[in-house]
């Protein structure tokens, strides 16, 4: 990869009980993952996706471009807004850097509804 | 909100996480990936690996363990019910695989107040039973002014 290439955008949507099972895969039940009464109470729209789901949409993408998971060194983001089910996710990336040790630098980030949910996010791929 | 820094540097006593098998897959279906190597154990092992391979971002199931009580912590004194997800970041070393027990520790790095909101900043540090860094994360808690 060079800089100012695009990793393959990744795609995806999350279907309405998606939180549940993440919720059941990672330990984290808040109830503004899942229920949707008590996200609406605390001032949410409904119920969001968790951040490090979407998180790991923006890792899932990487290492599809990297070539499996060895392949990620290191991610950072930013979580912005919201996220929610059954709406298409959409990860970017553009390739910023190619470092003199081979670690490739990615400036990505994921969009829902033409908001920017996760941002100044980048990621550190190994050769 | 006023935060209270004595807690800066703060460390709580480690969480070990035992890796299965089947949360691997569980978790691995659940965030869409399909490589064989979160599935089947005859591609990791020919892949070299011991057993199927977590994902990178299984990191936050074997952290979360430890970093629940840190959120909870009264000294430190988050509003869980004000408290957003501003931002995480995480370094990998080596894979892990099902079998591995993973021990991590956290501290607290920073906590600083901006225009009215709290940042609570925790690193964790995960090591498998080689004593090998699988993976640190910096985990960013933004409590909203009430």
């Amino acid at each position: 990869m060079q800089v100012g290439d695009e990793i393959e955008p990744l795609r995806v949507i999350p279907d309405k009980y998606l939180t549940v099972r993440y919720a059941g895969a990672s330990g984290d039940f808040n109830p503004i993952h899942i229920d949707e009464e008590f996200a609406r109470d605390v001032g949410l729209p409904g119920k969001i996706l968790h951040g490090l789901y979407t998180m790991a949409q923006v890792a899932r993408a990487h290492t599809d471009a990297g070539g499996g998971p060895h392949s990620l060194k290191r991610l950072s983001v930013q979580f912005r807004g919201m996220g929610v089910p059954e709406s298409e996710l959409t990860v970017t990336g553009t390739v910023s850097d190619v470092r003199d040790d081979g670690i490739t630098v990615v400036d990505c980030g994921c969009e829902q509804d033409g908001k920017r949910i996760i941002r100044a996010g980048e990621a550190h791929l190994r050769p | 909100m006023a935060v209270n820094t004595d807690v800066i540097g703060k460390t709580f006593p480690g969480a070990t996480y035992a890796v299965g098998r089947e949360k691997i897959r569980e978790y691995a279906k659940v965030v869409g990936e399909s490589n064989p190597l979160h599935f089947d154990v005859d591609s990791a092992r020919a892949a070299g690996y011991d057993d199927v391979v977590a994902p990178p971002m299984f990191a936050v199931v074997y952290s979360l363990a430890a970093v629940w009580p840190v959120l909870f912590d009264e000294e430190i004194g988050i509003d869980f019910a004000r408290m957003v997800h501003g931002g995480q970041e995480f370094a990998w070393g080596p894979l892990v695989v099902a079998g591995d027990e993973i021990t991590t520790t956290v501290s607290v790095k920073d906590v600083y107040e901006r225009a009215g909101n709290g940042f609570f900043l925790f690193e964790t540090v995960s090591r498998n039973g080689r004593d090998e860094a699988v993976s640190t994360g910096l985990w960013t808690n933004i409590v909203r002014a009430a």
